[in-house]
Order: structure tokens, then sequence, then C-alpha cells
């Protein structure tokens, strides 16, 4: 097989499985707190258009940024107050805020289509890239990318070694311990769906801005709700989170494979690979209903409420 | 200084929707003082506790802390304070280990978790309640796991440490062992606050008492100085008679027949059971006591058929085995269940009373052709309202606006209507106030003399001891033999239930037995 | 200072109010936005809610913008209550359709009778297809049912635009992505001359009436309501947790199949990829905001269709995206939960006094 080809595969996987890693990271992180938020696409489509047409206006990647983290924020702050303070239904809530943003997204975009902006540069080190196979895939990627992989070191580190990160699992396993214990677990909780806010709007700023420069409608499509099929994919541990989005990102780009080993297959087939892998892993991961339970935050989705 | 008293609380009320919890309690503690919180379930004196340790607010009323009023307005300030609290419930963690646990509660006083992992090891060995540090909540006894909620109020500057019912998850062994403790405790100047509802710990253990009843103090004494009769009319008033009269059965022909009856563990906290011997006749009741986690679900669920095991061959109503058909299947063959939950198990909290009397009698006639007929099933709750006293405004409010005694009353009613051959029960008067738990009792024993087969599964002793036709223990998956409860002294069924199933001494003499019968019915409505 | 304290019961005032005051709030939000984007809002309002069904066509057409929606629902309203997130009814509509479209092609040429109802069957069978295989994933191999069902609207997605860029293409249609048009005896008949309200409106009502009766006067409907409130007790009842959970999951693809079928064969005559504008997610909204009763999901399927049909009358009268219509059923959601909290909770208002405290309840 071609050495090129391979690492084209490699540096493409990592590529397109950043914004998985991103989004995924950052619900892990507000799973454990205890809080569910399928909202992931409507976030990540929010971040997707507040980033490009930041960047539009301003020409500027990182303001650009900035702005869809701080969209994905916002968003993430009207599924808390409905989630926590009014305590809904977190899985409706989710799903209003994926419409929500849907639509909002679609809106907001509906003069941009079409437009465009200027590519994200990547960040590489001549020397570095151009050593064999692996060269473009780790030293190539652009700013994003290394950030994903400093932030999944940073969050590791929070929950291993921080007493802060002990008080976020507590509120996740038991909010009513937490809070007789004197732990603020609203605050926790906040701060761990903003987290995952963040990040989604990050998420979605990098695929209008760095991966496909370009915004249309419903441009996701999907990645938020694999994202949280990752979440349980990685055990809700930290570490295996890269693993899981780079295994998504390859199955992503089976178009690419496709193309360099001939394959002559129905590109609409090829799309479904995605989530074809999404239901398979589903069904390895869930096959063995303790080992899910074991590592499962136990309040996960409850509505809580200070009196219980 | 000596004058002034480690805690006041005077006047201390507190409402909720639907109930007063507290009305103008006065409560007072001095040094070195182990001072009782006596009452029944409901009575007001979690919520009293939980108003000193800065979870819940009181509505009016003051607290006067080593002579300065003071405002508990979070756990911080308790335990600034040095109050610490192990609560009933506890605040443990099952993932995180004991260092993890007490590392939290202690938030900013824990320091590093090495230097707190040492601290805990030396205190819980200076008190005499050894811990390992390291080892996950989960891995721990009951015991143990109240342990480290004491070394945990321990590692405080400690002034009035409070349990909260803390000997209901005990073996009479780690009882005693609990009691040494705090008695060390109090001889270097801490105050203890001990909740409970059981008389005789009361009596060896306390100071002095406060008897709350319904939310109001009925009375102060010095335990040591009144009789249980006293102190039980202080509890529970004088308008119920305390009668124990309760004839014994022999029974007809075996309906239930368990032989051999063993299982997996399934999950991480499931008990194996281990090659269950154990029959029901007709017409007895056979009682069951254990402490919590001992397998009780896992037989009880093997019994009902909520858990199916699929190649075993152990359990027969009737003469037919029934290990292999589903719940459904076995209602059919007669039997009726009243789980420990009452509340989402028992009766479903958000439907009305006429849909939870459907729930489990759909084959009296309810049902025809799939459809209901909605005039029987109004008709069969009202009956089980009119027939138990159900205390409520109709047949169409929802279980969860029942008070525990009168859900538990319907749930009864509605199992006994079906007139069961075989009926099991679980826990049938945890929580339930004592006018409910002895129209319970009666049902019981009306049903037992038309016939039906009864086990009971209780952690209550004194309810069993008064029911049983036969008694035995459950520990760690296995059962004791079962006994006529006036051979049963209360030390040998302690023993079963912490294990010790081998020949012990044998009971005395009969007059021994016979005063330990009198006894026992003595303290059973505390 | 507002502080919510929880309720001992249930309240059911709140439960028929909260829906209508969602819908007020949005109405309000509405008018905000609209006023926000330079529009008048009377004029606005008025475009979007009262232009599209002002005349006798234009009712008709809100009637046909519905029915899909309303079929999807009713079959949600019973996953449901059983607790199973069923979001899936998109995909279950979109293979509905496409199994139902490869049905109709054999009877392009044929006048036989049987050929309206074989198509329909055939796209009940598409939707229970898929809302089985999801069944089979969530009940016999323990995945979530959220994420399945989700997995499966985009198979099906890819599905349909597999199937008419390849098998289903027109021969004779210039390559475009469509499939052939229907013959007449697979085209549902047209209930009143001069619009285009066709036979799944009796559809949409038998499905009503029968979905009805199940849920309130059976004894299998009673048992899946058990099962959504309170799973131990359902198991300590007796009740058959999956063979109930099977059923409502077939017959929520069934019925959402059959919604696909009936947008193939009534609105479309043919198979294109623009089939749903996202009814089926539409459904899961008209769900939750009619409470999971048949009467109130009409209602609110009206209210939904009426906003697809505001959205296109906005942009063509005012020149608005019609992404309006997404946001608005965005916000609805919102408020339904928000205003939802009323129905488990009261909302206390104190004021503090020294000295003590005095509250005003709800």
């Amino acid at each position: 097989m071609d050495i090129d080809l391979v690492t084209n595969i490699l540096y493409a996987m990592i590529m397109t499985g950043t914004p998985l890693l991103l989004v995924a990271l950052g619900e892990m992180v507000c799973e454990k707190s205890g809080v569910l938020n399928l909202g992931q696409e409507g976030m990540m489509l929010m971040g997707a258009v507040a980033g490009f047409i930041a960047m539009y206006h301003t020409d500027n990647h990182f303001i650009g940024f900035i702005a869809a983290i701080l969209v994905g924020i916002a968003m993430s702050l009207l599924f808390a107050f409905i989630a926590l303070n009014l305590n809904a239904n977190q899985v409706a809530a989710g799903l209003a805020l994926t419409i929500f943003g849907t639509g909002l997204s679609a809106f907001l975009g509906n003069d941009y289509e079409g437009k465009q902006i200027a590519v994200l540069p990547s960040l590489s080190i001549d020397a570095l890239q151009s050593i064999p196979l692996i060269g473009k895939p780790l030293f190539g990627q652009n700013a994003i990318v290394y950030l994903s992989w400093i932030l999944v070191i940073v969050v590791y580190l929070f929950f291993r070694y921080h007493r802060q990160g002990l008080s976020v699992r507590a509120v996740g396993e038991d909010p009513s311990v937490a809070s007789n214990l004197g732990l603020p677990v609203m605050f926790i909780r906040y701060l761990s769906v903003i987290f995952g806010g963040a990040m989604a709007g990050l998420a979605g700023g990098y695929l209008s801005i760095a991966y496909t420069p370009m915004w249309t409608e419903g441009m996701v499509s999907g990645k938020g709700w694999i994202a949280l099929t990752l979440v349980v994919f990685a055990s809700w541990r930290i570490e295996r989170i890269i693993l899981g989005a780079y295994l998504f990102g390859f199955a992503s780009i089976m178009h690419i494979v496709a193309q360099g080993l001939n394959w002559d297959v129905s590109s609409n087939l090829l799309a479904m690979m995605p989530y074809v892998a999404t239901l398979v892993v589903l069904v390895m991961l869930s096959r063995d209903k303790q080992r899910l339970k074991l590592f499962e935050p136990m309040a996960l989705g409850k509505p809580w409420h200070r009196s219980s | 200084m000596s004058n002034v008293k480690r805690l006041a609380m005077q006047g201390i009320t507190k409402e909720y929707p639907g109930c007063k919890a507290n009305d103008q309690v006065f409560l007072d503690i001095e040094h070195g003082e182990i001072h009782a919180l006596l009452g029944e379930n409901g009575a007001g004196k979690s919520t009293l506790m939980k108003m000193l340790y800065g979870v819940v607010k009181p509505d009016a009323g003051s607290i006067i802390w080593n002579g300065s009023p003071v405002s508990i307005d979070q756990p911080a300030i308790a335990r600034g304070l040095g109050i610490g609290m192990v609560f009933q419930h506890f605040s443990l963690f099952e993932t995180l280990t004991v260092t993890e646990n007490i590392a939290l509660v202690l938030g900013d006083q824990a320091g590093h978790l090495k230097t707190l992992a040492h601290r805990i090891k030396a205190t819980s060995e200076r008190y005499g309640m050894p811990l390992d540090p390291e080892r996950r909540i989960s891995s721990l006894s009951t015991g143990e796991r109240q342990r480290v909620e004491i070394v945990r109020c321990l590692l405080l500057d400690l002034q009035l440490l409070i349990l909260d019912e803390p000997t209901s998850v005990l073996t009479p062994q780690e009882v005693q062992d609990l009691f040494k403790t705090l008695k060390k405790l109090t001889k270097e100047g801490c105050s203890v606050l001990f909740i409970s509802h059981k008389l005789h710990e009361v009596t060896e253990l306390c100071d002095s008492a406060t008897i709350l009843r319904a939310g109001k103090v009925t009375g102060h004494c010095i335990p040591k100085n009144e009789t249980s009769e006293s102190i039980a009319r202080m509890m529970v008033g004088d308008d119920i008679a305390i009668s124990n009269e309760c004839k014994r059965a022999l029974g007809g022909d075996v309906f239930a027949s368990i032989e051999g009856l063993s299982t997996q563990s399934i999950g991480q906290f499931d008990i194996a059971l281990k090659n269950i011997n154990l029959q029901v006749k007709q017409g007895e009741i056979v009682g069951i006591a254990g402490i919590a986690g001992n397998g009780q679900e896992e037989l009880l669920k093997a019994l009902s058929g909520e858990e199916i095991h699929r190649n075993s061959q152990a359990i027969k109503f009737a003469g037919q085995f029934v290990d292999q058909l589903s719940p459904l299947k076995r209602r059919r063959l007669g039997l009726a269940f009243v789980p420990e939950d009452r509340l989402g198990r028992g009766a479903v909290p958000d439907l009305d009373l006429c849909d939870n009397a459907l729930l489990t009698s759909f084959d009296s006639g309810l049902v025809q052709n799939g459809f209901l007929k909605k005039s029987k099933i109004v008709q069969l709750a009202d009956k089980i309202i009119k027939q138990y006293k159900v205390k409520t405004p109709g047949n169409h409010t929802s279980a969860a606006s029942l008070s525990g005694g009168n859900l538990q009353k319907f749930i009864v009613g509605r199992e006994i209507d079906q007139e069961p051959k075989f009926l099991l029960m679980s826990h049938p008067t945890w929580g339930v106030d004592i006018g409910a738990q002895v129209a319970i009792h009666e049902a019981i024993l009306q049903l037992r003399d038309r016939g039906c087969a009864i086990l009971i599964i209780s952690e209550d002793l004194d309810e069993l001891y008064k029911i049983s036709d036969r008694l035995g223990a459950i520990c760690d998956g296995s059962v004791s033999d079962f006994l006529v409860p006036e051979v049963l002294p209360l030390v040998k069924l302690g023993q079963w239930m912490a294990g010790d199933f081998g020949p012990s001494t044998e009971p005395k003499t009969a007059t021994t037995a016979a005063t330990k019968t009198v006894e026992i019915g003595a303290t059973s409505h505390d | 200072m507002i502080k919510l304290t929880p309720r001992a019961q249930a309240s059911a005032k709140w439960g028929y109010l909260s829906p209508v005051l969602a819908v007020f709030l949005t109405l309000i939000a509405a008018t905000v936005l609209f006023w926000g984007l330079g529009k008048d809002p009377q004029l606005a309002l008025y475009t979007f809610f009262i232009s599209p069904i002002e005349n006798w066509y234009g009712i008709t057409e809100l009637l046909v913008v519905a029915i899909p929606i309303l079929l999807c629902a009713y079959g949600l309203a019973l996953c449901y209550r059983a607790s199973i997130w069923n979001i899936g009814a998109e995909g279950q509509l979109l293979l509905g359709a496409v199994v139902a479209t490869t049905m109709a092609l054999q009877f392009v040429d044929s006048n036989s009778f049987w050929a309206m109802p074989l198509v329909l069957l055939a796209g009940m069978a598409g939707g229970m297809l898929c809302s089985g295989i999801s069944a089979f994933l969530n009940l016999r191999l323990n995945c979530n049912e959220t994420l399945v069902t989700i997995m499966m609207n985009y198979i099906a997605l890819n599905t349909l635009l597999w199937a008419v860029y390849g098998p289903l293409k027109d021969p004779s249609g210039y390559n475009f992505p469509e499939s052939a048009l229907f013959g007449d005896s697979t085209l549902l008949p047209i209930l009143f001359e001069g619009t285009r309200l066709h036979f799944g409106l009796l559809l949409v009502i038998l499905a009503l009436v029968i979905v009805w009766v199940f849920m309130s006067k059976t004894f299998l409907g009673f048992q899946i309501k058990v099962l959504g409130l309170d799973k131990p007790a359902a198991r300590m009842a007796g009740f058959k947790e999956k063979k109930l959970a099977a059923m409502v999951f077939l017959v929520s693809g069934a019925l959402a199949g059959l919604a696909g079928a009936v947008i193939v064969t009534g609105s479309t005559g043919q198979l294109i990829p623009a089939i749903s504008p996202g009814y089926g997610y539409s459904a899961i909204i008209v769900a939750f905001l009619g409470r999971l009763h048949p009467v109130g999901i009409t209602l609110a399927g009206l209210l939904i269709a009426l906003i697809f049909m505001g959205g296109e009358m906005s942009q063509m009268v005012l020149q608005l995206p019609r992404a309006i219509t997404g946001i608005l059923q965005g916000l609805i959601l919102f408020f339904l939960l928000s205003c939802d909290v009323m129905i488990r909770y009261r909302i206390v208002f104190t004021v503090k006094l020294p000295g003590f405290t005095a509250a005003a309840k709800h």
C-alpha cells in the first residue's frame, strides 16, 4: 500500500476526529457532574455559524473561534437554566436545544451560504513534518488540533489529581449526598455544562472555519450525536476519548479510503459509515450491562432538587 | 462555665407543605452527656437534626451553642462549631475511597491526601474502629461504613456528635462496639446526641432523653429512672392499647417449598443465595429477620419472579415447579406480593388509587377481552379504602399524596383482597405509624387464619416476634433454622443474623424463655 | 427571591395550562423577533399565523401538512408514554416512503384495486423495519434508544438518497434524483375538488380513534402507562416489559412509515429527496405539546403545521428566511419545558424582612 495514502489517511483521520474529540471531552465533563446534555448538535451548529460570521466580518481566526466558544456557552446556559434550575426532563431539554439551535443557526446563516473565508493555516515545522508516515499527521496539523490534545491532558490531570475533580465526580454520583456535605451542586453542574458548551461551540467553529471553511445549513450532520456515543464508548474515561474520536474520524473519511483503493461504491452508502460504525460500537459496548454501570456516573440525567 | 449548656434549642419550629415537622421544640444537652432523642418514624427527629447541621433552616426559634446564639446556615458552619453528624443514610460515595470521601467533606481542612490518610488510620485505631484509608466504600460492610462517617467527624475538633438511628443497620456485636466508642468520646468531654426509636438501647446508653411525637416535645426524662411503659406512653400517647396477644398457628400442608435455591451474584452489590431450604405451610406465618443487604432482595426476587434463574429447579408452589414462570404466571398460581418500596414499586406514585388497585388485581374480573371495566375497578378501590380505613379524600387522589401508613394499608389491602394462597411481604410496616401497623398486623393474621401461607422478611425484630409462627434469619445469602419465637431468645436470633448458625448455648430454662417473651412484648411498641 | 418548592401532588390544572402558556409565550417571542428584524409585528403575525388559513384552500393545505406530522406524533405518544425516547420518527418516515415507492413502482401501469392498500402497507412495513432494527438494538442488545434511533435517521436518509440516485431513479427523468411518477392506482384520492386534501385525512382520523381507545380503555394501554411511569412497579406486577416495548416501537414505526407512504402517494406522487422538512422531528414537539394525549396532539399538530405554513408565507411576503419555523418550534418546546415546572413545583416569592420571613405562594 502506498505510504502517502496511509499518511494522508492518518492526517485526515485526526483532522476529522478533532471536532468529535472536543465535543466528547466537553460532554464527558458535563456528564461526570451528572448532567446529560443532548443538545450537542444545536450548540455545534450555533458555534459553526457564529464562528463563520465572525470570521467573515473580521478576517481574524482568533476572533472567529472566540465567537464560536462564547455562543456555545450561551446556548449551554439556556439548557442549564431549564434542566438545572427548572428541573426539566434533561432528554427533552437537550432535544429542544438541538431543534432550536438547528433553526436559529439556519436563520442566522441564511445570508452566508456559499460565502468564503480564509482557511486556518496549519502550524507546522517543516523538519518534523517530513518524517515519513507520521510526520504530517502529528506535526502538520492546525492550532485547534494541538489545542485539543492539550485540553485532553489538562482535563485528565484535573480529574486525576485535583481535589475539585473529586467534587465534580461526587456531584455526579450522588448530588443529594454532595449537597448535604456542603458541595455547591448547582454551581459545579453549571460550570460543567458551560465547559461542555464551550467545547461544542469550539468544535462547531472548527468545522466552519478550519475543516471545510464554509457555512451551510445543518453542516454538523450528526457529529454531535456521534460524540455522545463516544462518551459512552470511552466509559467516561478520558484516556479513551482520543482513541474513539479518531476511530470515528476514520469511519467518516471512508470516501478517501475508497478513492485511494479504487473501490467503486456509491458515495451515499459510504456516507452512512460513521452512523453504522456508531451503531456497531453501541452494540459492542452495551452487551455488558454491568460494565457500563460500573463507570457511568450514578446520577446521570436525573433531575435533582435541593429538597430531595 | 460549667453551668453553660453545650447546646440549647429553644422554640424550634419548621413547616413543610402538608405537615408541621417541628412545633416549638425545646432541647438541652450538657457537656460530655449522651442525650437521646426518642420518637417514632415521622416524629420530627431527622428534621430537627438537619437544622443543627445546617442543612435546613428553622422557620422560628433559636439555637444557643456554648452560651451564645448561633445561626447555622450551612454544614461548613456546623463543622466549624465542632458539630459532626452521622446520617441514617450515609453520605458516602460508593466508587471513591475512604480518604477521598473524607477529603470531600473536610474541604479546605483536608490538606494533603497522604497526610489525611495517616490521620484517618491513627484516629480510627485510637477509638477502636480500625479503617484502611485506601479501600473503596463499595467494598466496606455497613458497620465499617458507619465507622468512616464517625472517623470523619472525629477529625474535626468535635464537641457534639449527632447520630441518626445508628444501630438499625448493625449487628448486636457492632452495636456494643459503637456504645464503647461513644462512652470513650464522652469521657473526653464531647457530647453525643443519639436519635433512636429503640427503648432498650436508650436505656442502656443514654444519660437523658427528649421525646418527640408528631413534631412536639411530649417529655424530657432520665431513661434509667423510667420504665419502658412510661417512655413508650410518651412516644405513642394514651389512645392506643399496647397489647401483644397473638395466637400461634401450626399450619397445614406445605404450600411454598424452596429446596437448594442457589443463585449467582450478578452485579457488584448483589448477594449470591447459598443453598436455601425453606418451607411455608398454608395457614402459617414464617418470619425471616436480617440486616439489610444479606440476600433478602435476591430471595424475594427469586420468589416473586422478578428475577428468573434459568437452570434452577428449586422453588415449588403447591408441588409445582415455578422457577421458570414469570411474575404474572406466579400470580395466577396464587402469589401476592407487598414489596419494600411502596412508592415506586408497590404503587405508582403519579397514578390514582383506582389505577393502583388495578395494578395487581387485574385478574379479579377487572379486565374483559383486553378492555378495562372502569366501574369494577372503582368498586374495588372503594372497597379497599373502606375496609382498611385508608385516610384519603377519595379514590382519585394519587398514591403519592397518601401518608406512608395509609398507602401501605392500601397496598396490603389490595394484595389480601385477591385472597392469595401465598403472600410475600418485605418490611410490611417499615416507616408506618402505630395505628396503621396494628391494622396491618391484624389483617395479616386474619389472612393466615383463612389458610394463606405467608412469608415476611423484616428488620423489625419486635414485629417478627409478635406475628411469626416460625422465625429464622438470613445472613450473607444463607438462612438459619426456623423456630417458634417462644423458644428463640433474642441473643440467638442476633447470632443468626450475624451469620453464626452453628449450635450455640441451649436456651436456658423454660422460665427464662418465657421471661424473654414478656420482655419483648413490653418493648414491642417503641 | 424566587424559590421552587415541590408540590405534594402533581397539579392537574397546570398540566392543561402549561402548553397554553407556552404557546402564548412563543407568540410574544415571535412578536419580539419580528420587531427585531425590522418588520411590522402586526403584519408579520398576521402573515405568519392568520394568512395561511384565511380561506378554505388554506385550511385544506394546513390539513395536508398536518397529516404526516399527526400520524408520526400518535405513534410517538405511545412510545413516550412507555418512557421510550424514540427520536427516530423521521427515519421511519423516510424508510417507509422508500419501501412504499418500491411497491408503487410495481403498479405504475396497473389498475388493480389492491395497489393502494399494498403501497400503504408497504410503507408501514418500511417504517416498522426501521423501528424494528432500533427495537432490536435497544431491547435485545441493550443500546440506548435515543442514540440508536437517531443513527437510524441518518442511515435512512442516506438510504433514501442512495435510492433516488440509484435503483429507484426514474430512467426517463433526465438524470434528476427522483423516482418515476406513480400511476393513478397508487395515488391517494382527493377528498375535496380543487384542493390537495387527500384520503390521508381519513387515515388520521382512524389512527386518532384507535390510539385513543387503545391508550385509555385497554389493559395493554394501562400496562404501557405503568411501564412508563414506574418500571419497578410494572415488573412487580408481572407486566411483560420487553413485549410492551417492542410493541410500541413497531406500532410507532408503522405509523411513521404510513406517514411517509402518505406523503409520496398523496402530496408528491413520486419519491424525491426533500419529502420531509423534518416532520418526524416536529412530531416530537407535537407529542410533548399535546401532553401525549391524542386530542391534545391533534391540536398541537395543527399548530405546528400552521407554523410550517407561516414560515413559507413569511418567506414569500416578508422576505424572511424559512428557518424561522425551526426557531419557533424550538422556542415552543423550551417554553413548554419551562412552564411544565409548575406542574411539579410551586413558585414561592419570599420577602426577607429582619425578624421574620413572609411568603406568598402560587
